[in-house]
């Protein structure tokens, strides 16, 4: 860590801090943004969560190595953390800070998309069951029946058995795929009480399609449950890509994904703590910070479920 | 309420099955087998062509698919190619192991948790309440793994309190058969289970709370207070006998979750339950101890919600019969 890095690191700080500021001068006019910063962990969360994401975009200014970077295999591997090595070193004489820095892009990465790729689907799923009825409710709620009997990480395994080598594109594909069965559920709940709403039969009155309702009517009233689920989805999405990368079974090895560096680390745990434990306590704080602020969501936008 | 019965059970059969075919069409699917030249150690054609004839790989798939059926419902889930024994044997091996795993971690996840959410509920907005409601929301987001994995660092490696793995002594206890056996046994199994248990703990307290709060508010509540009851028997008695019947629910989650944590914890910890046998058939490419496991744990989880819902309506008279 040199001067720049530090400098860097302070000014990812304050840059977290003026993003929690901006958007909770933007949301303060609502009834829900003074609702959701009213919540006691809802403004630590959100910096925790502006501060990782502008590291993890500014990875190269406060990274002083590269994250595939062998400094020097014979002298300088497991090195305790120092001013020079803050986090110390793997043992491949990688440092554990550079990579956690960019693995937040990865880890932070695959969390979002596959989480995107889940909550489309689910949202899609149920709402098209939920208006629909007849027979494609009870067939796709089926469906999400057998996707919900399958703990996730079993249905993870038999699906990655397939590949031998996972790119990463597609291992979040997967983990999209597996992972909207819940959310599915929810936004049918919603959207079967929507539909029986006056809005509804107006635009059907005013002569629009199917498809047209359930996007562009129904759906945007449904935006509660699904951001709620996507909060919290994105952390088990974390949680579940480092349990699989721990297993070797997730994101491709040299990749500084924080699951892959615990991997990394592991064996050598008794001899060198440090690369195995921060990437750890990474993963826990910002899936802690998204846990914070899904609740906070869900007191925001969800006054009725007013719970945990 | 019968009828409710035949039917959730039915419906329980149909979920189980269409697991069952998906896993194994899922697993053919996959490009690597055991027997293709470039991923097994025999390399002469003629005797990788003889193995695949004699465990069927090479008849149509829709056969092996029939034939997969009928042998599930006499109880064979088929041969394990790289154990060489009934993946049924295997699995009977292991799921003692899981069990006890999880059931372990179920007592320690919901005597903490229970204990944490009272405690968190009466104090509402306190220090303690503030302090615990953070920690517990900290060891919730934690990964399992890495809990394990610090567990170890700390009370293994460094202090020796308990011993690095494995589910007992392979010395002085190859099989659990005597008292202190039983204590090794014990011994070895706290750790995992107490990484499983206080993440579930973690989040049965923030369950707990919340649901003993909504009772806490209840008109019933402020009439025991007003007939003077002894504020402790107004929580213990009156209150929190409403405050558990959510937790019934929680009993049908929490068990997925808990046979999920317990692959990776298993696999930390060397125990030899279900998980850490399916993460090395899987490495080892070994179809059908990997659809078997895959199949009896969501029979596992199907079978523990259906009894989650079956003791909710009896518990609460409210909620009888209403539909599949």
């Amino acid at each position: 860590m040199n001067l720049w890095n530090w400098l860097a690191l302070g000014g990812a700080a304050v840059m977290a801090l003026t993003i929690v500021a901006e958007i909770r001068r933007h949301t303060r006019t609502s009834v829900a943004g003074r609702r959701f910063f009213r919540h006691p962990t809802a403004t630590p969360g959100l910096f925790v969560l502006a501060f990782f994401v502008t590291v993890a975009l500014a990875a190269p200014l406060v990274a002083p190595y590269r994250p595939y970077q062998q400094i020097d295999i014979d002298r300088l591997a497991d090195h305790a953390p120092s001013t020079r090595f803050l986090l110390g070193t793997d043992p491949y004489s990688r440092d554990v800070w550079s990579r956690l820095v960019y693995g937040a892009r990865i880890s932070l990465g695959i969390g979002a998309l596959a989480m995107v790729v889940a909550v489309t689907i689910g949202a899609a799923v149920g709402a098209v069951a939920g208006y629909l009825r007849r027979w494609v409710d009870p067939a796709l709620m089926r469906l999400v029946d057998i996707g919900l009997a399958m703990p996730r990480m079993f249905a993870m395994l038999v699906v990655v058995a397939l590949w031998e080598h996972l790119a990463v594109p597609v291992f979040v594909l997967l983990i999209g795929l597996t992972g909207w069965f819940a959310t599915s559920r929810l936004v049918r709940a919603e959207v079967l009480s929507l539909r029986e709403r006056e809005f509804v039969s107006a635009a059907r009155a005013l002569g629009a399609g199917t498809g047209r309702v359930i996007f562009r009517h129904v759906l945007p009233n449904a935006a509660a449950p699904i951001i709620v689920s996507a909060a919290l989805g994105i952390g088990n999405v974390m949680l579940l890509e480092a349990g699989l990368s721990f297993l070797g079974l997730g994101v491709p090895s040299p990749v500084p994904s924080w699951g892959n560096m615990i991997a990394d680390g592991w064996h050598k745990m008794a001899v060198a703590w440090w690369s195995s434990t921060f990437p750890g306590l990474a993963i826990s704080l910002v899936v802690m910070a998204l846990n914070a602020v899904g609740d906070a969501l869900r007191d925001a936008l969800d006054p009725r479920r007013e719970a945990a | 309420m019968a009828a409710w019965l035949v039917r959730r059970l039915a419906a329980s059969i149909a979920i189980v099955w269409a697991v069952a075919t998906l896993t194994f069409f899922v697993i053919h699917l996959a490009r690597g087998s055991p027997f293709l030249p470039e991923q097994s150690q025999h390399t002469d054609l003629a005797t990788l062509d003889r193995l695949r004839r004699e465990w069927g790989l090479d008849r149509p798939l829709p056969e092996q698919y029939v034939l997969y059926l009928r042998n599930l419902v006499r109880g064979d889930l088929g041969e394990s190619f790289g154990l060489r024994r009934p993946v049924a044997d295997a699995l009977a091996d292991a799921i003692p192991h899981t069990f006890t795993l999880a059931f372990a971690a179920l007592l320690i996840d919901f005597a903490v948790g229970l204990a944490l959410g009272i405690y968190q509920a009466v104090r509402e907005r306190g220090v303690g309440d503030i302090v615990l409601g953070n920690a517990a929301l900290f060891v919730n987001s934690m990964p399992t793994f890495w809990l394990g994995l610090v567990l170890l660092l700390v009370f293994a490696q460094r202090l020796h309190w308990f011993p690095v793995g494995g589910p007992s002594d392979p010395v002085l206890c190859p099989r659990v058969d005597s008292l202190p056996c039983l204590l090794d046994f014990a011994w070895h199994l706290t750790l995992p289970a107490l990484t499983l248990g206080l993440v579930g703990a973690a989040g049965t307290a923030r369950y707990q709370r919340a649901a003993m709060l909504e009772v806490i508010r209840q008109d019933y509540v402020r009439t025991a207070r007003a007939k003077g009851l002894r504020e402790r028997r107004v929580l213990l008695v009156h209150a929190l006998r409403n405050a558990l019947l959510p937790f019934i629910t929680l009993v049908g989650l929490t068990f997925p979750f808990l046979l999920t944590g317990a692959v990776l914890v298993e696999w930390v910890y060397a125990w030899p339950g279900m998980g850490r046998l399916a993460v090395t058939a899987i490495l080892q490419r070994d179809y059908y101890v990997v659809t078997g496991a895959a199949l009896v744990t969501s029979a596992m989880v199907v079978l523990g919600n259906l009894i989650a819902d079956v003791l909710y309506a009896v518990a609460d008279p409210r909620i009888r019969v209403r539909g599949a």
